[in-house]
């Protein structure tokens, strides 16, 4: 087959039709002020990993409700854990609780 | 006999409902805590969503009021007691009003934004409030860094005290989006040099002529938006400031420094009218607005007959809408003692 120079990109859209929701079922069943998130960005403005690496904590449960979760495990070890992104949040979505879930959820479903 | 109404307060809802009451034949008393009639919109310069003089709308306001309207500065209220068909108001100066009805027109008050210290408010003296630069305005003057010198940045913050269940707001003010845009573009008009970046979670621009004043200070006066809440504010040695929030539009933490700051303070509940409506017995809502007969189809009544709510003390709103409903209001009561 003569070879034009082009590749199939992966689609990078998300899917949400084929995404796979458990990990999202999973933490908002266990941690329903998730579902209180208006998306303000206090959390990673104020969070000191997400200031020296990529880490984005707003993006991580964000993208965790859209049931996207390959880049999960890898980020969501960056985090320590220290709360203040607690502290700030307007809503009073438990973000400590979130991120103890998630890492239940990776061990428990993957 | 002429049916004497007693309306507390004397902002734009007090003496629109006062105004045309006495225009259809009532004996009016106005009670206003302050030495001057006039409310907030007073203390306002220039209104969105056009821009015209404050003053313009004060006048107007008070040309309807005629003889039949007694006004009294400077007193509050102690008590209410009901007296078959009567209201008997005590007053702070011990003297006594009675009347046939009571109208709540007591408005709200601002937030107070040393409650959010992150933001610096009576720490930094360049962080200042909504209302402090409408005084500014007001006064004909150019707006300086506490230094005297001509900000080359101000950052306008949205939502201080509004929707933050940390102080105790979950509800949104309304008014300051707009508000902060209409500053947003004085602030460009005065000094064309100065940068305005406002810091917003959403820009709820929900009436006529909104979405048009934020499509201007964008077209015409290049005022920035940032989609990210400010998590806190800091001094550099200099007295500048330093902002951060996440700018949530690229994913990515983001600080920058100004030279003053805009908080848009919210609107709240005046704790003086929740201690006026428990001694009355009216219902407050989770808000810590006073509620009325009905939200949809009777928004001036309360569970109390006689008693009528009009204006900001049901919550947040716009002149415009204050004023339809103090006239709403004062259509109640007419049609109330027309009948009976
Ligand atoms: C920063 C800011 C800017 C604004 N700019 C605009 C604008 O440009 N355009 C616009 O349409 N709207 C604007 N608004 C909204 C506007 O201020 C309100 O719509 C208006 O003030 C509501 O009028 P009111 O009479 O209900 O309440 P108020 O203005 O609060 O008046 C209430 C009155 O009652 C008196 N009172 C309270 N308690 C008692 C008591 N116990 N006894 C006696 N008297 C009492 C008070 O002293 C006051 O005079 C702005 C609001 C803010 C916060
Ligand atoms: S708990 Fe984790 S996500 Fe929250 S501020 Fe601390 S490091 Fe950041
Ligand atoms: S601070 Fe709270 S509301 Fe804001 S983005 Fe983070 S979780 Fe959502
Ligand atoms: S009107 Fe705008 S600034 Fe005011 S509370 Fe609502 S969203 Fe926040």
């Amino acid at each position: 087959m003569k070879d034009f120079g082009y590749t199939l990109q992966p689609d990078f859209s998300i899917d949400f039709d084929r995404n796979d929701k458990r990990m999202m079922l999973y933490v908002v069943n266990h941690e329903p002020s998730l579902n209180l998130c208006i998306g303000c960005g206090s959390c990673t403005a104020t969070c000191s990993t997400g200031h020296f690496t990529s880490f984005n904590i707003r993006a991580i449960h964000t993208l965790l409700r859209r049931g996207e979760t390959h880049q999960l495990k890898q980020e969501i070890r960056k985090c320590m854990f220290c709360g203040k992104c607690q502290l700030v949040c307007p809503r009073g979505v438990n973000l400590r609780n979130v991120i103890l879930r998630i890492n239940r959820a990776i061990e428990q479903i993957g | 006999m002429k049916q004497r109404i007693i309306i507390i307060g004397s902002g734009v809802a007090g003496l629109t409902t006062a105004g045309v009451l006495a225009e259809n034949g009532f004996e009016v008393v106005v009670l206003e805590k302050e030495s001057r009639i006039g409310g907030h919109v007073r203390k306002w310069d220039r209104l969105f969503p056009n821009r015209r003089p404050a003053n313009e709308v004060m006048e107007f306001i008070e040309k309807v009021l005629n003889s039949s309207v007694d006004l009294r500065c400077g007193v509050t209220v102690n008590g209410v007691i009901r007296h078959d068909e009567e209201f008997i108001v005590l007053l702070s100066n011990n003297e006594t009003v009675t009347g046939h009805a009571l109208v709540l027109a007591t408005g709200f008050q601002l937030f107070d934004a040393h409650k959010k210290e992150e933001y610096g408010y009576g720490i930094y003296d360049n962080v200042i409030t909504s209302a402090e630069l409408e005084t500014i305005f007001k006064e004909g003057k150019q707006l300086t860094t506490n230094e005297g010198k001509t900000p080359h940045r101000v950052g306008i913050i949205h939502c201080v005290g509004s929707r933050d269940e940390k102080v105790g707001n979950l509800y949104c003010s309304k008014v300051c989006c707009v508000t902060g845009v209409k500053q947003a573009i004085e602030i460009r008009e005065q000094l064309p040099e100065c940068e305005v970046f406002s810091f917003y979670m959403d820009l709820r621009m929900y009436d006529r002529h909104f979405e048009e004043l934020y499509y201007e200070a964008q077209q015409q006066w290049a005022v920035n938006f940032i989609r990210g809440r400010l998590s806190e504010c800091s001094e550099n040695p200099d007295h500048t400031l330093i902002l951060k929030a996440e700018d949530t539009l690229t994913g990515r933490p983001l600080k920058m420094t100004v030279d003053i700051v805009i908080l848009l303070v919210g609107i709240i509940p005046d704790p003086e009218t929740g201690k006026i409506a428990s001694m009355l017995g009216l219902p407050i809502g989770t808000d810590g607005f006073l509620m009325s007969g009905d939200e949809h189809i009777k928004d001036n009544t309360t569970t109390i007959p006689g008693i009528y709510l009009t204006g900001a003390v049901k919550g947040p709103a716009s002149i415009v809408n204050t004023i339809a409903d103090a006239r709403a209001t004062a259509q109640q009561i007419t049609s109330r003692f027309m009948a009976g």
